[in-house]
């Protein structure tokens, strides 16, 4: 008969082991600044490639429909959600504003769904961001 | 630089990004996030599909 200790033990799955230092912190503003780069810094090279592939073509996707890129506002509710969601990309937010892109075209209706595209890359940004913290405090493997 | 995508490519990109970002973020092995990914992209495609048939029925 298997001892009931023995079997638990066999059953747990593996846990990655915790890295210390300052990893915790560093991996979430990585991955804020730059999609993916959270997970590259933890050598988790392909997960981070196909991250920034994925949300960084989101948002140049959005671009290229001629989406919209919220400026700080306090005017309606859904434009402040607009920036928030916006600013969520990092580094790309702020070189979309330094370079005048995402100006909007509402004659195209292309061009809505490239709003969202942009305001959707930096919500799915905020999911790599947190799956980058569980990596670095041995949440997740 | 403009993209002319129509409405259902449009879908379909939106589609594979948030599908891969998805299969790598919630699940834990290498295998297990390809399955999800696969699956949130059948469920999105599927549901485009869906909702475009149900506005047809509307419609007529």
């Amino acid at each position: 008969m298997a001892n009931p200790q023995n079997t638990a033990t066999m059953q747990r799955p593996a846990k990655a082991a915790p890295q210390t230092g300052s990893m915790p912190t560093i991996a979430p503003i990585a991955a804020w600044l730059l999609p993916g780069l959270g997970h590259i810094i933890q050598r988790r090279w392909i997960r981070g490639l196909l991250l920034m592939v994925a949300i960084c073509g989101m948002f140049f996707a959005g671009l290229g429909m001629q989406g919209k890129v919220y400026a700080p506002n306090t005017g309606d509710l859904l434009d402040i959600l607009g920036f928030v969601g916006d600013l969520c990309t990092g580094l790309l937010y702020f070189a979309a504003r330094i370079m005048d892109w995402g100006i909007g075209n509402i004659h195209r209706a292309v061009a809505d769904y490239g709003t969202k595209y942009i305001v959707v890359a930096g919500l799915l940004n905020i999911i790599a961001i947190v799956d980058a913290y569980h990596i670095a405090i041995g949440k997740k493997q | 630089m403009t993209f002319e995508l129509s409405h259902f490519n449009a879908a379909l990109l939106f589609a594979v990004c948030a599908s891969i970002v998805f299969g790598i973020t919630q699940r834990n092995s290498p295998r297990d996030m390809v399955r999800y990914g696969a699956y949130c992209f059948a469920l999105f495609v599927g549901g485009v599909i869906l909702a475009a048939w149900v506005m047809w029925a509307i419609k007529h």
